[in-house]
């Protein structure tokens, strides 16, 4: 530290990287993060001439996935550059320092760069028990998010848990585990679900939010839409198997070496909005439609509880895992059907002499009267 | 009968008649298709992928009829205030307290010709009785439920205004599995709505004797004045 802080040019410089490599991470990076080609320029000059972009990384109740995912984003500079050196002043998992050191170091960044600083928050936060669920150095969750974010420039709610809750929030939800944008108001918040999100649209959002300095475009779920406006299913190469109907019937059968679509056996690419089918995983190799699995739906709120995941109507509420609502719904019909007949039938029989008097009251008036109505 | 004279109304204008068999054959093609969207059938392989649009097919006839179905709803709900006093909206929604009262005591009377099979009387109202206009109103309010939700999802796959303008329901659900899910229960309500709706037309018309189904189609139903 000390001096001027350096723009992230120059600490890739420092480390080593070609003005070339540089280049073409700033245009990877703005492919990535949905920005055209002649956005490129500002993509660069923001790299060149922007110091570090001061952040703070949080960890609550989560498993880390997102952590690992975006440091196995796969361009080398994204983890040299965003994460190691230039930005972050603290975050549990990876930085040096611990204890009275990390705190310290959290609370240099949050007084020096009151307002300026960028929060990520990986994990939900417990609200039950006043959060005694997650507690670091001392102090709940609940407090450290209501601190950090009164200062804070924007939020970052990194994957499923921060966004939407993930598996801590699935049902019954003992620890009342809640995600971010429920417990901040008034503060720009960013959703980026997906357990974990892919490395590349992570980082792509910190670009767009240090490149242009303005949230990105977001959509009702606060998701940013250049990687959550289209689902998996509309990107997804077996689409023309779900068009033309074919379907696997089950995960050994013929059809699943054909590549037909797994739409039967519960795919979720339907109702889920990611970048999956486009952007794919670990550099591009697969991902989980390619390698013969459903889509089971990570980054949509609940997901969990919408199982089960190999099937595609979830399980009816109340009724337990094998009841759906077409199960529900067949059910209820046949009891309509048996009311109707059961109705028709005492109909007949209460209904009898009513209906015998209106018959022979209205002969007398037919026989004259039906032959001019024809 | 007794003194009584039997006297010709014209109930159900035109466009009630056009607009309930618009619905009911776009209610009947929508369960269909839905049911098949969301259990497809195996359909016997015909080649590769490229050669069929099976699937496809099913998902745009549903939309289709989602279209035609709505507009003609829009349709009836233009014509509750323009028609006539048979179709007016305050036969299915007694919003001033003498409508209430009068409409309860109908309904009261329908429960025991209906449930009970109690007395048959000549109704007092000559178009819906107050019992059906309010189950109608209950379908409208799913045929409202069942486009929002509808919409909501295929906004997804449309940059069209229409389906954007019901958007909003998506985040409200929680997502678009949970719509879905909505979507799918909500075809059942129609489902069991039309087996007992057609079976209580068939049931007045057998035991009142006023042409009720007739009256769907021709618009008359016949009504008993005493002198
Ligand atoms: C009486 C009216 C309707 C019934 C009974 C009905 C029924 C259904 C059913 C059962 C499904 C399958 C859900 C699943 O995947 O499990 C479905 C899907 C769908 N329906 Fe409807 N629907 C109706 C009206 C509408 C309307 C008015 C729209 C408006 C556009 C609509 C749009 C859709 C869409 C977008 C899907 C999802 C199809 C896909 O993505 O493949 N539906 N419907
Ligand atoms: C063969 C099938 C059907 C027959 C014979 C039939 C017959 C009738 C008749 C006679 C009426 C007037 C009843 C009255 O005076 O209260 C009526 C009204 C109505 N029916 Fe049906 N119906 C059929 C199918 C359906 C279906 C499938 C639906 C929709 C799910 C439906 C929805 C309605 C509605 C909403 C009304 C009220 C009409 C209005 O005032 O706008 N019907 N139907
Ligand atoms: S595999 Fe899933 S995402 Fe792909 S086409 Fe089939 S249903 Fe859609």
């Amino acid at each position: 530290m000390g001096g001027a802080p350096l723009s992230i040019w120059e600490q890739a410089r420092l480390q080593g990287h070609s003005r070339r490599d540089f280049l073409q991470f700033c245009s990877w990076l703005a492919a990535a993060a949905g920005i055209q080609a002649s956005g490129l320029s500002q993509v660069v000059h923001a790299l060149d001439t922007k110091p570090r972009l001061p952040v703070v990384w949080f960890h609550f109740q989560e498993c880390t996935c997102c952590s690992e995912s975006f440091i196995r984003s796969s361009h080398p500079i994204v983890s040299d550059i965003i994460l190691d050196k230039i930005s972050l002043d603290y975050t549990e998992t990876l930085q040096a320092a611990a204890g009275h050191q990390a705190e310290a170091a959290l609370h240099e960044t949050m007084t020096k760069h009151k307002g300026e600083y960028l929060m990520l928050v990986e994990g939900s936060v417990p609200s039950e028990a006043d959060g005694v669920y997650c507690c670091i150095a001392g102090r709940t969750a609940l407090d450290i998010v209501r601190e950090a974010a009164a200062d804070a420039k924007a939020i970052v709610a990194w994957g499923s848990c921060a966004s939407n809750g993930c598996i801590q929030a699935s049902r019954p939800n003992p620890t009342g585990a809640t995600p971010i944008h429920q417990l901040i108001s008034g503060k720009p918040t960013i959703n980026v679900p997906g357990c974990p999100p892919i490395a590349e649209v992570m980082a792509g959002t910190i670009v767009y939010l240090l490149a242009f300095e303005r949230i990105p475009q977001l959509d009702g779920l606060g998701r940013p839409k250049a990687f959550y406006s289209r689902r998996v299913h509309d990107t997804c190469y077996r689409r023309p198997n779900y068009d033309a109907g074919l379907f696997v019937e089950s995960f050994d059968d013929e059809n699943a070496k054909r590549g037909y679509c797994l739409y039967k056996m519960g795919c979720r690419g339907p109702v889920t909005y990611n970048s999956c089918g486009v952007i794919r995983w670990n550099n591009g190799v697969s991902y989980p439609i390619q390698s013969g699995h459903g889509c089971i739906g990570c980054s949509e709120a609940s997901f969990w509880d919408n199982g089960p995941f190999y099937r595609h109507l979830a399980s009816f509420p109340g009724f337990g895992i094998e009841t759906t609502a077409d199960t529900v719904g067949v059910a209820v019909g046949a009891v309509t059907a048996a009311g109707i007949a059961a109705h028709a039938i005492t109909t007949n029989i209460r209904k009898r002499k009513v209906i015998a008097e209106g018959i022979s009251e209205s002969t007398p008036a037919t026989k004259g009267e039906g032959e001019s109505h024809g | 009968m007794n003194g009584a004279t039997i006297e010709r109304v014209y109930v159900w204008q035109l466009p009630v008649r056009l607009y309930h068999w618009v619905n009911a054959a776009c209610v009947a093609t929508l369960a269909v298709t839905g049911y098949m969207i969301g259990r497809p059938m195996t359909v016997p392989v015909i080649g590769e992928a490229s050669f069929s649009y099976f699937f496809g097919w099913v998902r745009f006839i549903h939309f289709v009829a989602a279209f035609v179905f709505f507009f003609n709803f829009l349709g009836r709900i233009y014509w509750g205030f323009a028609g006539n006093r048979y179709a007016h909206w305050d036969q299915f929604l007694p919003l001033t307290p003498r409508l209430l009262r009068k409409q309860w005591r109908e309904a009261v009377e329908v429960m025991k010709v209906d449930i009970l099979q109690a007395k048959v009387e000549p109704m007092e109202s000559v178009g819906h009785n107050a019992l059906a206009g309010w189950t109608y109103f209950l379908s409208f309010l799913a045929f409202l439920f069942q486009s929002v939700t509808g919409f909501g999802m295929y906004a997804a796959m449309s940059d069209a205004w229409l389906p954007h303008m019901f958007a909003w329901i998506v985040p409200l659900m929680g997502g678009d599995f949970a719509v879905r899910q909505w979507h799918h229960m909500m075809m059942w309500f129609f489902i069991v709505f039309s087996m007992i709706h057609v079976y209580l037309v068939f049931y007045h018309d057998y035991v009142e004797g006023r042409g009720v189904i007739s009256s769907m189609a021709g618009g008359w139903k016949f009504v008993e004045r005493r002198k």
